[in-house]
């Protein structure tokens, strides 16, 4: 266990499944004619941290986008108690579900104050994160407030995409392979960002690739493999299982 | 000199004419991928409508009336039109506004007639308000042009200082992250359509004017609104706002000048002879050529055009 493990609050017990922040059903998801999904169930509880891992190619980034609807989902999806399967993403992300998606897509023409202040749902009801404090957070971004955000380092712009989402003060948020391509410092940040989050009471579900990072915040982890869940478990589950490791996830 | 500065005028004119229009298919364009083939078709509605409102209610109530019911009407065209036909891709949507161009234009025609109708301004705005070189200059003009310097500084405005319009800055690039942080991307996209529509209307009740308002109008337009989003580059208001002049001036001043290519030749110092088959024709004569050459040049060699925010 790491430091950053024991500093998230452990989540509130979950009840019996039914209960669950994110619940997913049997969901499938196709390209043309390519069957991605192929039946996930997963569950997501209240101010839990969940990671999805998963080898290159197996579908996790189609799990998440099949959420929001970027990919037409079949299956039951519920988010706090709203069938979400197909919603326009607007009326999903404004349940409380936010979504960080794979490529960093800030809005390069727009400067990092712009971009944060688009994270906000409704500026006559801002929520708990305020701007200035996201920017007292990360002196890098502070420093680029006011210059167009696709100046920005892949770290940085890693920074400015969930700090974004996060001004939307979400209940859930999936962020998707956040430290893909990243050194490991800024890595490190990165994870340092997730736990901070974690802590303030919002659920995750992070999609990633990096074991040390995902096992030390998550409290249950998911591996998917083709299409399906091949395991689920806590993070000393998955560590003390040298079979799935092996055929799932390592290289 | 006298030909100089009312070319330059003209050309200032029919520049800030052609920015009404391309001011917003451009955002339309790089906002939805739409190219809507019916742009100019509002244009042509606005200057109807105006005519039609003009008689019952008089001008400066038309003036606003107008462009308010064409921005309604392109609204509804993107919401129960476009919006449906869009799940069917691109090239769907292009036909859909291709056929719609034809449709207005039909439509203007029976109502209207195929003939141009007598618009004409109210005669406040007729009469001469300066004279340059004995020659008056028509109130009217100036009024264009202040009203299309107004849209420009408007819309600038509204598009940089506004939460709708950093929301509309950001759905021009990444419509599905807009969407995803809780804006209501359909909502953006049939609102600036009918800002749009709205704003094509404006250009064609004062176009329509100094111009001719007949069945036809759309058609003349029409190319030449695309060139101007092209060459200004996708998204970019200051580049339509600059395209638009510069060809607004390049077409007025091939016209005014009466030189022949063989003289422009011979300018630069190529001996050719003044009056042969291809040296002898006239700048004049491929004006019109000229805009479309430009489309061309620009789409190999600087394909985001001059301010575009990424590549047509
Ligand atoms: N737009 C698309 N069209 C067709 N097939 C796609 C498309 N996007 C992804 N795929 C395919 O779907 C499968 C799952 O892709 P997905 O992006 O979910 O993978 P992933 O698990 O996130 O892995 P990674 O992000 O490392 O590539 C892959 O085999 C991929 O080739
Ligand atoms: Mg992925």
């Amino acid at each position: 266990m790491s430091a950053l493990a024991d500093t998230i609050a452990t989540p509130p017990a979950r009840r019996a499944s039914g209960e669950a922040m994110l619940e997913i059903r049997d969901l499938h998801a196709y390209y043309g004619k390519s069957h991605i999904l192929q039946g996930v169930d997963l569950d997501v509880g209240a101010g839990e941290v969940v990671s999805l891992l998963g080898r290159n190619g197996v579908g996790r980034s189609t799990l998440v986008k099949a959420v929001m609807g970027e990919v037409p989902p079949r299956g039951a999806i519920r988010f706090k108690g709203h069938w979400i399967a197909g919603l326009p993403n607007h009326r999903i992300a404004r349940l409380g579900l936010g979504y960080v998606p794979e490529h960093r897509d800030v809005f390069p023409y727009l400067t990092v104050r712009q971009n944060l202040q688009l994270g906000v749902k409704n500026p006559r009801r801002p929520g708990k994160w305020r701007l200035e404090q996201m920017l007292d957070m990360f002196p890098n971004l502070a420093r680029r407030a006011d210059s167009p955000a696709g100046v920005l380092s892949g770290g940085e712009k890693q920074m400015l995409t969930i700090c974004r989402t996060l001004m939307g003060d979400p209940d859930l948020m999936m962020i998707d392979e956040p430290t893909e391509g990243l050194a490991p410092l800024i890595v490190r940040q990165v994870g340092d960002l997730i736990a901070e989050i974690a802590r303030a009471g919002v659920a995750i579900l992070l999609v990633e690739q990096k074991l040390s990072i995902a096992l030390d915040i998550s409290h249950r982890v998911y591996v998917m493999g083709h299409g399906r869940i091949v395991f689920e478990g806590t993070p000393a589950e998955l560590r003390a299982n040298d079979g799935v490791r092996r055929e799932w996830l390592e290289v | 000199m006298e030909v100089v500065v009312f070319s330059l005028l003209n050309g200032l004119l029919y520049g800030l004419l052609l920015f009404m229009l391309s001011s917003g298919l451009t955002l339309i364009f790089s906002m939805m991928g739409v190219l809507n083939f019916a742009h100019a078709s509002f244009y042509m509605l606005g200057a109807y409508l105006a005519y039609a409102m003009g008689g019952q209610i008089g001008f400066w109530p038309a003036l606003f009336l107008a462009p308010v019911l064409v921005g309604v009407a392109g609204a509804l065209v993107e919401r129960y039109g476009l919006r449906p036909v869009h799940a069917n891709g691109h090239v769907a949507e292009l036909l859909f506004t291709f056929g719609l161009a034809y449709l207005i234009e039909e439509i203007v025609k029976l109502f209207w007639g195929k003939q141009p109708v007598p618009y004409r301004v109210p005669d406040v705005l007729s009469q001469p308000i300066f004279t340059l070189f004995e020659t008056t200059y028509p109130a009217f003009r100036v009024f264009m042009m202040v009203v299309a310097l107004l849209m420009f500084g408007v819309l600038w405005l509204l598009l940089k200082r506004t939460r709708a319009g950093l929301m509309i800055q950001a759905a021009l690039t990444h419509p599905h992250m807009v969407g995803h942080l809780g804006h209501n991307v359909p909502l953006i996209f049939m609102t600036v359509f009918g800002i749009g529509c709205a704003l094509a209307g404006l250009a064609g009740v004062i176009g329509g004017a100094i111009l001719v308002t007949e069945p036809g109008m759309a058609h003349s337009l029409g190319p030449i609104v695309f060139v101007v989003v092209v060459v200004g580059g996708m998204g970019s208001l200051t580049g339509a706002f600059v395209a638009s002049l510069l060809i607004g001036m390049l077409q007025t001043f091939a016209i005014a000048v009466g030189a022949s290519i063989g003289d422009l030749l011979r300018l630069v110092g190529i001996p050719v002879a003044p009056h042969g088959e291809l040296t002898g024709i006239t700048l004049a004569q491929i004006a019109p050529m000229l805009p479309f050459l430009l489309l061309v040049l620009i789409l190999i060699f600087r394909p985001r055009g001059l301010m575009g925010a990424r590549e047509t």
